[in-house]
């Protein structure tokens, strides 16, 4: 301290710098607010891709250029209202989808690789990204996404709508060995993911994992018993490179956006 | 401690030497991986297409190595020195303080094992798997008990300002990591997080901002707190200034992590929110450092000859210009150039490199001269050539990551003419080469430094032994 200071600032800090368990209480109340007020908002308030129990979501109200709210099954795929009844029937555009068995398994190969610490899966609304990447991301895209993706770093392009922008053939090559299609590209080769068979087990189980979350769980209307059940035969023969093609060609083709429509409000 | 009854013992500082002593340790490993990752990103022929050194499994090895193993082992060192130097204390337990140095060490362990196998979460700076989260759970309460009720049992009036300090980030990076890792497994080595989409990113921010904000800002603040005032041989300039210092940032930094999401698909509120305090944080953060750079009044003539208070001056330079830089990246306009580029990265090392590790291996070498009862290192120069290496290191890689990161930025987002996107994306990715390059060269001076600083606390040691002989004095600092 030096000479111009008190040798306390108040009374009240004198008090607590005395007492070790007022300062551990007063230190965890601080600390504490900013996160209650930022997290807890965020599991009630509309256009979170929160899944609430009256099949609302929170009151989200997307709305289109005639300013009539647009149906949220038309965002989120809900087989009851969809002519699509089945995760293999579903259909690019009929809504956001939990992952196939064999996409599954894509993505915790994708989550494996640490694929999500060069390339975002999260598109922001600007017009180049726009033009690079195609409309930006909407919350209810990765409300299926336990552990998201959406990542920090594009050392490498953003992927969130990467589904069908390149063949099943052009991502085996560049898989395998990215610099013979991209000689720029700094990606490590991963020719080795095609000698690795699926995790089967381990993939049954996370399909059946999805479907007990506490904050939105994959509805048993779409991993129903029978699905998961003929999981395993679908895995059948696979391996992490099919499965990581799987995966990624699943990307941000599921709904179906208007032009000019505002979905992020 | 064979010879207690020698002499009456005052302090536990035997685990503290060990702590310190690995921190030197992983200051090395952390830093060459580091190297390793980022001569990936500029020659990628080395991940010499093994599953297990590719950049992608490594690099959550690099930020657990340099942020849990080297950060840990100084947070908790330096904690378990400060909190009974100020307090005229032992230890509550030295035995749970030696299981708390076990048990982080074979956290470690498996960290080395489990990342390079794949076996991560998928969440930055948080990649352990569950069995490990438990196990960081379980020896961090290890350590908070015995901190807190060290401070409990005190021989002084008041708690010193570097002990709530560590507190705070006791309290926080507990909630934190119990809230962050909340997850189901589905198998041993294998889990899910409960949260989804939007709530998961948040919740990841709030942590991944807040480890930086507790652990690696309000941790290494209590160091500097104690060992800045004690290497200049001057009381800290201003007590009421560190009265506001500290609760300014155990209330505001909470807030910080939304900034991380700008213009994601996170409501725009909770951003705003978050880059609002973010920028409100630069008056208590240049507070914090104009008070640890002011406590060297009357003493700027010591930097000439003594190189751990340059550690520590230079430090709060880091600190002052990462948290003008930080404020200033949370702003909207600015984030939406910065976000997904180099410049995040830069920051996070200014931040990680000039602040955190110039502070820790400042009172790493004040401790270790403590410790051993020695009156100078092994080679001061040593540590003046260390200085220098570590500022110049930082000094490359950070401007390397500015050049990058802003020229990513304005790649991405140029339009030529015809009013189309004037550069692929790959063209961008090419352009990163020479300075990828540059980061790797700057980390490897870094690095260089880090193998010194070793060396020298090994001689410096081994020196301390040899002098004592078979009748040693025990380390009573």
């Amino acid at each position: 301290m030096s000479d111009h200071d008190k040798i306390y600032s108040t009374k009240f800090q004198d008090k607590v710098e005395r007492n070790t368990l007022l300062m551990f209480v007063m230190t965890a109340f601080a600390v504490a607010i900013g996160g209650i007020v930022e997290i807890v908002p965020l599991f009630y308030l509309p256009n979170t891709g929160m899944a609430s129990s009256d099949g609302t979501y929170n009151n989200t109200q997307h709305k289109d250029l005639d300013g009539n709210v647009i149906p949220m099954d038309k965002i989120v795929w809900n087989p009851a209202t969809s002519e699509h009844k089945t995760l293999d029937d579903w259909q690019p555009g009929d809504g956001v989808r939990p992952y196939t068995a064999l996409e599954t398994a894509g993505r915790n190969v994708y989550i494996r690789e640490g694929c999500f610490l060069c390339h975002s899966q999260m598109i922001r609304p600007f017009r180049d990204e726009k033009d690079r990447y195609g409309h930006y991301s909407i919350a209810e895209e990765s409300m299926y996404d336990h552990t998201y993706q959406w990542g920090s770093k594009r050392t490498g392009p953003d992927l969130a709508r990467l589904a069908g922008k390149y063949s099943d053939e052009w991502h085996l090559r560049h898989l395998r060995y990215p610099r013979d299609l991209v000689p720029e590209s700094v990606m490590p080769n991963y020719f080795w993911l095609q000698d690795k068979g699926v995790n089967v087990a381990e993939t049954v189980e996370t399909l059946k994992v999805m479907t007990i979350m506490p904050f939105n769980p994959v509805p048993k209307s779409i991993y129903t018993d029978e699905y998961i059940a003929g999981a395993a035969a679908q895995l059948e023969g696979k391996t992490d490179m099919d499965a990581l093609i799987a995966y990624l060609q699943s990307l941000g083709n599921h709904v179906k956006f208007e032009e000019g429509v505002n979905y992020r409000d | 401690m064979e010879a207690t009854q020698a002499t009456p013992v005052k302090y536990d500082m035997k685990v503290v030497r060990w702590f310190t002593i690995m921190a030197a340790v992983y200051a090395v490993v952390g830093t060459l991986i580091g190297v390793y990752v980022a001569s990936e990103l500029a020659w990628p022929f080395l991940n010499f297409d093994t599953e297990y050194i590719t950049f992608g499994r490594l690099r959550p090895l690099h930020t657990n190595a340099v942020i849990f193993a080297f950060g840990g082992c100084v947070l908790m060192g330096t904690g378990f020195y400060m909190v009974q130097r100020t307090g005229a204390t032992k230890l509550w337990s030295n035995g749970l303080a030696w299981f708390t140095f076990w048990g982080w060490n074979l956290i470690i362990v498996l960290a080395v094992v489990t990342l390079p196998l794949g076996m991560t979460t998928g969440k930055e700076y948080a990649e352990l798997e569950w069995p490990i989260d438990i196990l960081i759970a379980v020896v961090w309460l290890a350590f908070g008990l015995n901190h807190i009720m060290t401070v409990a049992i005190r021989k002084t009036s008041h708690i010193y300002v570097s002990n709530w300090f560590t507190m705070g980030m006791i309290v926080m990076i507990t909630y934190l990591h119990v809230v962050n890792s909340m997850a189901i497994p589905v198998s041993l080595t294998n889990s899910f997080s409960i949260y989804s989409g939007v709530q998961d990113a948040m919740i990841q921010w709030w942590w991944g901002h807040n480890a930086v904000g507790f652990y690696l800002t309000g941790g290494f603040l209590g160091i500097m707190y104690y060992f800045v005032p004690k290497q200049a041989g001057r009381p800290v300039f201003s007590y009421r200034l560190s009265v506001l210092h500290f609760w300014a940032l155990t209330f505001g930094y909470v807030w910080l992590g939304a900034h991380h999401l700008q213009y994601t698909a996170l409501p725009d509120w909770t951003g705003s929110l978050g880059a609002a305090i973010s920028l409100a944080m630069i008056i208590p953060s240049w507070g914090g450092a104009m008070n640890g750079m002011m406590t060297l009044s009357g003493a700027w003539d010591r930097l000439r000859t003594d190189y751990i208070l340059r550690f520590l001056v230079v430090s709060l330079a880091f600190y002052a210009m990462s948290t003008f830089e930080g404020p200033v990246m949370s702003i909207k306009t600015v984030n939406a150039l910065s976000h997904y580029t180099d410049w995040t990265v830069g920051h996070v090392h200014s931040g990680a490199l000039g602040w955190m590790a110039m502070v820790a291996f400042g009172a790493m070498y004040h401790m270790i001269k403590k410790l051993y009862g020695v009156e100078k290192m092994y080679s001061e120069g040593l540590v003046n050539v260390h200085f220098w290496l570590a500022t110049i290191g930082t000094v490359v890689y950070v401007v390397a990551m500015w050049v990058s990161g802003i020229m990513q930025g304005l790649m991405w987002r140029d339009y030529d003419e015809y009013g189309t996107l004037t550069y692929t994306f790959v063209e961008s990715v090419a352009a990163m080469h020479p300075y990828y390059a540059m980061r790797a060269v700057g980390g490897a001076i870094f690095n260089l430094g880090a193998w010194i600083a070793l060396y020298n606390i090994v001689m410096t040691v081994r020196t301390a032994n040899a002098v004592r002989g078979a009748n040693a004095v025990p380390a009573n600092a």
